[in-house]
């Protein structure tokens, strides 16, 4: 079962190596927004720099887990190829847990820019307890957005999953206050996010990373979204396989 | 040993119904082909053997087990289609992928070799020929050392080589003791591999012998004469075909319609009987469900 869905997570990853723009995509923005927008502006601020590191990488997980599961799982399902491996003697486990193995690399792949340019070219610092609280909100924040991907991409067909991750990922960024520093959002922002999912992962990562209050009721929220996504996402499976399984 | 079988199994789509109370099964060695037009239920039929869909009613096994369970599928072999190949994989990659699901499977290397296609090892798929991309196909189907495959339409669109060389390697397969269930609309294929033919038509088994039997069972020949004018209205003739100035005429009674040819003194040139093609016995078989 394990090495099985290593072998799925390995040509996954093939696959998406293979065409290179898939990968350039997910790390782009991300690491753009950090050159043009927190480098030259609060890239000599400690402070400042380090909540925008935070919030970069809440968006650059927000993102890759959007797109790769959304528009990936809705084109794979519209291959050929997809019910040729459902005749394979394995279940749907292997598969599913080499996607996510796959998403976890590329999701890693998509962060290093970011983290890469906030150690060479800004002020931001943090500790070696700041970091692993960041790693362990980071391993939190990307649970609801795999699974909000996991939904779209097993409920809609591929062009209008990549349009729906498209719609969701600026509006869920800004009014999440990711394009702000914390405090900094036009005040109506400032009023949603925290009871947004990227609101409460970047609350949730700024804690880790810098002087910034815990948020219990944003963290709630986020638990809260991760609970609905969740639900959304079986639905979705289950339906899926109950129309191609039956 | 039956390795499939259907027991009165129905399946419907919303109104549809695809399968209507069929009942099929597949001995150990035997080479099945399965001959149907589109929409006759020839795919769902193969789609519940494989796992892939679950039948309304009735029962489906696969070597005496569900096929729905993945452990009943370890001794099957399904041909993808050769448009969903995985384009940016490479030709070894794609079989290391099947290979890896297989308890006991056949080294790559021999995969490879025995369908000719050690030179596109490195090839990635999307580049391939459609042929190569058919071989590729067919390979697949046996890398898990399987006991059933299922073939779907193996060699349509390959050149005459390609065709005898597949066919060369499913009659190896078959000869070894494995058991075959080809589906195709191209009949000579079936007529060329398989010794028992299905045929479906409308959710149903419409007749289920042997090549020649299926032949026989419509008993209609193929009279072709050339003549200068047109071939009077003769009785017993069920079909009429022209082709410049050849008239194919069928009927079930050949003797009586060269002798009617002679008593009405119709000057024909190069009388030629033959007995009915596959294609034409299924095509009259299926006539009446369309």
């Amino acid at each position: 079962m394990t090495a099985l869905a290593l072998t799925h997570a390995k040509f996954q990853l093939l696959e998406t190596v293979r065409i290179p723009m898939a990968l350039i995509g997910s790390a782009f923005f991300p690491a753009a927004s950090m050159l043009f927008f927190v480098v030259p502006f609060v890239g000599g601020d400690p402070v400042y720099s380090t909540f925008a590191t935070a919030s970069m990488v809440t968006f650059a997980v927000m993102t890759t887990n959007l797109f790769q599961y959304g528009a990936g799982i809705a084109e794979d399902r519209a291959q050929p190829w997809d019910p040729f491996t459902r005749t394979l003697p394995a279940g749907p486990g292997p598969r599913f847990l080499g996607r996510i193995l796959a998403g976890l690399a590329l999701m890693a792949i998509s962060l290093i820019p970011v983290v890469l340019i906030a150690w060479l070219f800004t002020a931001a610092t943090i500790t070696w307890g700041g970091a692993l609280a960041a790693l362990g909100a980071l391993a939190l924040s990307a649970l609801p957005f795999t699974l909000l991907g996991l939904a779209i991409g097993y409920s809609l067909p591929a062009k209008a999953a990549i349009v729906t991750a498209q719609l969701l990922f600026f509006p869920l960024a800004f009014g999440g206050g990711l394009m702000t520093a914390p405090g900094g959002a036009p005040g109506f922002v400032e009023d949603i996010a925290p009871y947004l999912p990227t609101g409460g992962a970047a609350r949730l990562m700024w804690a880790a990373v810098g002087d910034f209050p815990f948020d219990l009721s944003a963290t709630v929220a986020l638990v809260a979204w991760t609970v609905v996504f969740a639900g959304l996402a079986a639905w979705a499976y289950r339906r899926d396989e109950g129309r191609r399984f039956s | 040993m039956m390795l499939a079988r259907a027991i009165n199994v129905s399946r419907r789509y919303g109104d549809v119904l695809a399968l209507d109370n069929l009942s099929l099964d597949v001995p150990a060695g035997q080479l099945v082909g399965l001959l149907g037009p589109n929409g006759a239920g020839k795919s769902t039929l193969v789609n519940l053997f494989t796992g892939l869909r679950r039948p309304s009613s009735g029962t489906v096994e696969l070597c005496g087990r569900d096929p729905r369970h993945a452990a009943a599928r370890a001794t099957l072999g399904v041909t993808p289609q050769e448009t969903g190949l995985p384009s940016s994989l490479r030709v070894g990659e794609v079989v290391d992928y099947t290979r890896a699901h297989f308890p006991d499977p056949l080294s790559r290397d021999e995969v490879l070799a025995r369908f000719d296609l050690t030179d596109l090892v490195r090839r990635q798929t999307g580049g391939l020929s459609g042929g190569q991309k058919r071989r590729l196909a067919v390979a697949l189907a046996f890398v898990g050392r399987p006991r059933i495959v299922f073939l779907d339409e193996p060699t349509t669109g390959l050149d005459v080589e390609a065709r005898r060389s597949l066919w060369e390697a499913v009659r190896e397969f078959h000869a070894d003791g494995g058991t075959v269930v080809l589906t195709s609309h191209y009949l000579e294929e079936v007529e060329a591999l398989a010794q028992r033919v299905v045929v479906i038509g409308g959710g149903r088994v419409l007749a289920d012998d042997t090549v020649d039997a299926v032949r026989g069972l419509v008993a209609i020949r193929r009279v072709s004469v050339t003549t200068a004018g047109a071939v009077p209205e003769l009785p017993g003739v069920v079909g009429r075909e022209l082709d410049g100035r050849r008239t194919h005429l069928m009927t079930p009674d050949a003797d009586r319609l060269v002798r009617d040819l002679v008593a009405k003194d119709v000057p024909f040139a190069d009388l030629e009987v033959r007995p009915t093609s596959l294609e034409e016995a299924f095509l009259t078989l299926t006539g009446s469900t369309r």
